[in-house]
């Protein structure tokens, strides 16, 4: 697997800085197609295609609804600790192409 | 894993569906890969349509191709764009701009979740019409015009590159960007009349070089459908997803409901199944003997030994097909020439199919399917469905200043 967990081809709105002590959650505009590899994401207003690379990002993403912060849901989705950072990096690469918003 | 190869193994969904509506056209473009012309009496009704648009939202299929033959002659044409898209299937569709007047552009530039590709295949009249028809650069550019004072945003020009349209390249990007548009190019197949015209028109190899030079330059503004990862043998691999999809994130519904591997294998060969089958399209994708046969880990055969091989993966499946090679062996178009060279050793004895679906104008009609009055009359369009997208839960939400599918993404912008 791919040491990337999502695609940050999207570059930036202005969507604010991420910051792992806030609370997110899916756009949405967005819907996420569950795939073997993880899911794919598409933004019906961007018209944008992309990736989440794994199961587990794809589990934080979902789950970001149900946590007080992002960092909850990482560790909720039992994301290795090593790679926790890993995947903050991932969801504020995901906010800043408008996958994720604030909530 | 890498996420191209997951690819490689298929998808839940495709990713790029291309349905052709209508085997019926105005026009008879010279190197049509569908055949078309008269509409097929088989073809889906509108209801059966439909039924098809709600098991692709079912399978969260984002958008679709639209194309045919000229999909907006079909009288329902309108009533199906606007049921996608009040099922959450954008629809990017191909048309050669014939019923683009006015009142339709206004329209269209007031709904959301549509892409339009405005087929050209000369930056001039004169090499556009030897291909497409008399008048038919006129009738695109009108289109482009209407489009254009409307205010409908980034509509696609679409060319198929040719021998005789190569150097045109320029000029088709300053025709793009006179009307606001995007410039898509893609490659010519010998598929449906394609096989006809394919050593007349497909470009040379010097001229494959300046094409690739070409993307190389300006590769972030045009959009190619992925359609000439056989040139990445060249050096740098071009953006995109650089392997053939056929049946993996790819697929083709045609008009009677019969779903191929790839829009340019309109062939027995690569028909997986039809959407009137028991479990319908998705049956089709998820358990069909060829879509399984296409999933699985592909040897290279021939080329496997080839040094460039990583970079195009032995090319375009229906471009051997079609011309009589091997398909585990190179591309008739492959850079290093090696495609030549096998076009070259073809002998009597090579067989070379063709398909058996021809709705050409100028064949013979089909003995199989009796007379019909075919749809091209102009009836009234029907009567529009209040706006889909005040239904939607999306409403609200400003559209995109950006165009669609923006080349960034691995797979979009096909």
């Amino acid at each position: 697997m791919s040491t990337k967990p999502v695609d940050t081809t999207v570059p930036g709105g202005a969507a604010g800085s991420f910051d792992p002590a806030a609370p997110y959650r899916v756009s949405e505009s967005v819907s996420l197609r569950p795939e073997p590899f993880g899911a794919l994401v598409y933004d019906f207003v961007t018209r944008k295609l992309s990736f989440l690379k794994t199961p587990e990002l794809v589990e934080v993403v979902t789950g970001l609804e149900h946590h007080p912060d992002a960092r909850s849901a990482v560790e909720a989705a039992g994301v290795p600790a090593a790679q926790h950072e890993a995947y903050l990096k991932a969801l504020a690469g995901l906010l800043r192409s408008g996958t994720i918003v604030s909530r | 894993m890498k996420l191209v190869d997951h690819f490689q193994y298929g998808l839940n969904s495709p990713i790029c569906l291309t349905w052709e509506l209508t085997y019926a056209c105005n026009l008879a473009c010279v190197h049509c890969l569908s055949s078309s012309g008269r509409r097929d009496p088989r073809e889906l009704t509108t209801d059966e349509a439909k039924a098809v648009i709600d098991e692709l939202q079912r399978m969260q299929v984002f958008y679709i191709n639209i194309g045919g033959g000229e999909p907006t002659v079909r009288p329902d044409f309108w009533e199906l764009l606007d049921y996608a898209i009040a099922h959450d299937v954008g629809v990017k569709f191909s048309t050669n701009g014939v019923k683009l007047d006015k009142a339709r552009a206004a329209q269209l530039a007031a709904t959301d979740y549509v892409d339009i590709q405005i087929s050209m295949d000369g930056a001039t009249a004169e090499v556009n019409d030897h291909v497409r028809g008399p008048g038919s650069f006129d009738t695109a550019i009108t289109a482009l015009e209407n489009l254009a004072e409307a205010g409908f945003q980034a509509p696609k020009i679409s060319v198929v590159m040719t021998r005789e349209n190569v150097g045109q390249l320029d000029e088709f990007k300053a025709i793009a960007d006179k009307y606001g548009a995007q410039l898509r190019i893609t490659r010519l197949r010998p598929s449906g009349r394609g096989a006809d015209v394919w050593d007349e028109l497909h470009p040379t190899q010097a001229q494959q070089r300046q094409l690739y030079d070409w993307l190389v330059a300006h590769g972030d503004q045009v959009l190619t459908g992925d359609s000439f990862f056989h040139l990445s043998a060249y050096g740098e691999a071009l953006p995109g997803l650089n392997l053939c999809g056929a049946g993996r994130v790819v697929c083709l519904i045609d008009p009677v409901g019969d779903v191929y591997a790839c829009p340019f294998a309109i062939h027995e060969n690569f028909l997986a199944g039809n959407v009137r089958d028991a479990g319908g399209f998705k049956e089709v994708w998820e358990h069909s003997e060829l879509f399984t046969d296409l999933r699985r880990p592909q040897t290279g055969g021939a080329c496997a030994s080839c040094q460039h091989y990583d970079s195009c993966q032995g090319g375009c499946m229906a471009a051997k097909f079609f011309t009589g090679l091997p398909l585990d062996g190179p591309d008739p178009e492959c850079v290093q020439g090696y495609g030549e060279q096998m076009l070259a050793a073809r002998d009597g004895d090579t067989v070379i199919p063709r398909s058996d679906v021809d709705h050409s104008r100028s064949a013979p009609r089909n003995s199989r399917t009796p007379k019909q009055p075919t749809m091209l009359s102009l009836a009234p369009p029907p009567r529009r469905p209040d706006r889909a997208c005040d239904e939607s839960p999306l409403a609200g939400f400003a559209p995109a200043s950006a165009p669609a599918q923006a080349a960034a993404a691995p797979v979009a912008g096909s």
